[in-house]
């Protein structure tokens, strides 16, 4: 499998995103521009990276414009082919926006820009140190919406606190039920405010990060 | 004719504005009492070319539910002058 990774005017994160899946992944990796449209070199076993940063500006809503770029078109279309998107920060932001997920990230509870480690869970006994750096991280959706998400089994990753307790102080945003990413019913556009990228190589001290990215993108790949 | 086109976008009811709130602690630090609550959405000026206020303001209403607001967490209202 391959990865494309879309920049947007004002990504700040892509080129991480690049170096964690090139080198300390050793994927393939492709640099998209997001006046491009053309996705033809994918296929559905590919996936489609949205980098963090703040696309556009942040102007409206963040992710708002992205959205509309040409090459969100082919990501939207991709996505519905059944094509792997993965959004990380404001990469999140654009699939929201993009109807690709449910729901909205709001600017943080406590008005701050929060940029530290956090702890992530997706299991009891799994606990990822991944970190944060975002000001609208806040997860919500209407009640109907969480209950369907939690039926379905699509809340990935929960804020917790070092021992995998999903508390309130572990919740550095004010997230709805602590959701820090999500995926949609298909399972195959995944979502998360927390930058696994920034967690991939050893030099950088934690490598968390590569599990994440290593189950949710690349093992699935094996298991089919 | 050109119309000029008023849309109020606010975040919805229900949800907390964290930026209201700290305006409102800011208000009452300053002593100015009264104030119960305090939201802050945004106002956003469209210059319409159409035949009547009707269509200017169908053409702000497609606007705004394509790209102006997101009904997950806002709504909005239109102005026609």
């Amino acid at each position: 499998m391959k990865f494309g990774v879309v920049v947007f005017p004002g990504s700040n994160c892509d080129r991480d995103m690049h170096d964690a899946l090139a080198y300390d992944l050793e994927q393939e990796v492709i640099m998209l521009w997001h006046k491009d449209k053309d996705l033809s070199q994918f296929t559905t076993d590919d996936c489609i990276v949205l980098p963090g940063g703040f696309s556009f500006g942040d102007y409206l809503r963040c992710g708002a414009i992205a959205r509309f770029s040409p090459m969100m078109q082919s990501v939207i279309e991709f996505a519905h082919a059944g094509g792997k998107v993965f959004g990380v920060c404001n990469g999140f932001q654009v699939l929201c926006e993009s109807h690709l997920l449910p729901g909205v990230l709001l600017q943080n509870e406590n008005r701050q820009f929060v940029s530290k480690n956090i702890f992530i869970t997706d299991a009891p006994g799994n606990v990822y140190k991944i970190p944060i750096a975002h000001g609208e991280g806040r997860y919500y959706a209407d009640e109907k919406t969480l209950d369907q998400l939690e039926a379905n089994g699509q809340v990935l990753f929960r804020y917790c606190n070092e021992q995998g307790g999903i508390t309130d102080e572990s919740n550095p945003n004010g997230s709805l039920r602590n959701i820090a990413g999500i995926c949609n019913p298909n399972r195959n556009v995944f979502g998360m405010m927390p930058h696994p990228e920034r967690a991939c190589s050893e030099a950088l001290g934690n490598t968390d990060g590569r599990k994440i990215i290593k189950n949710l993108l690349i093992a699935r790949q094996l298991v089919y | 004719m050109t119309y000029t086109v008023q849309i109020k976008v606010m975040p919805l009811k229900e949800l907390l504005d964290p930026q209201g709130k700290a305006v409102k602690s800011s208000l009452e630090s300053l002593g100015l009492d009264g104030i119960e609550d305090v939201r802050i959405g945004k106002n956003i000026t469209l210059l319409v070319d159409a035949k009547n206020p009707v269509q200017a303001k169908q053409i702000a209403e497609n606007a705004s539910k394509k790209l102006l607001a997101n009904p997950v967490m806002e709504y909005f209202e239109i102005n026609v002058n």
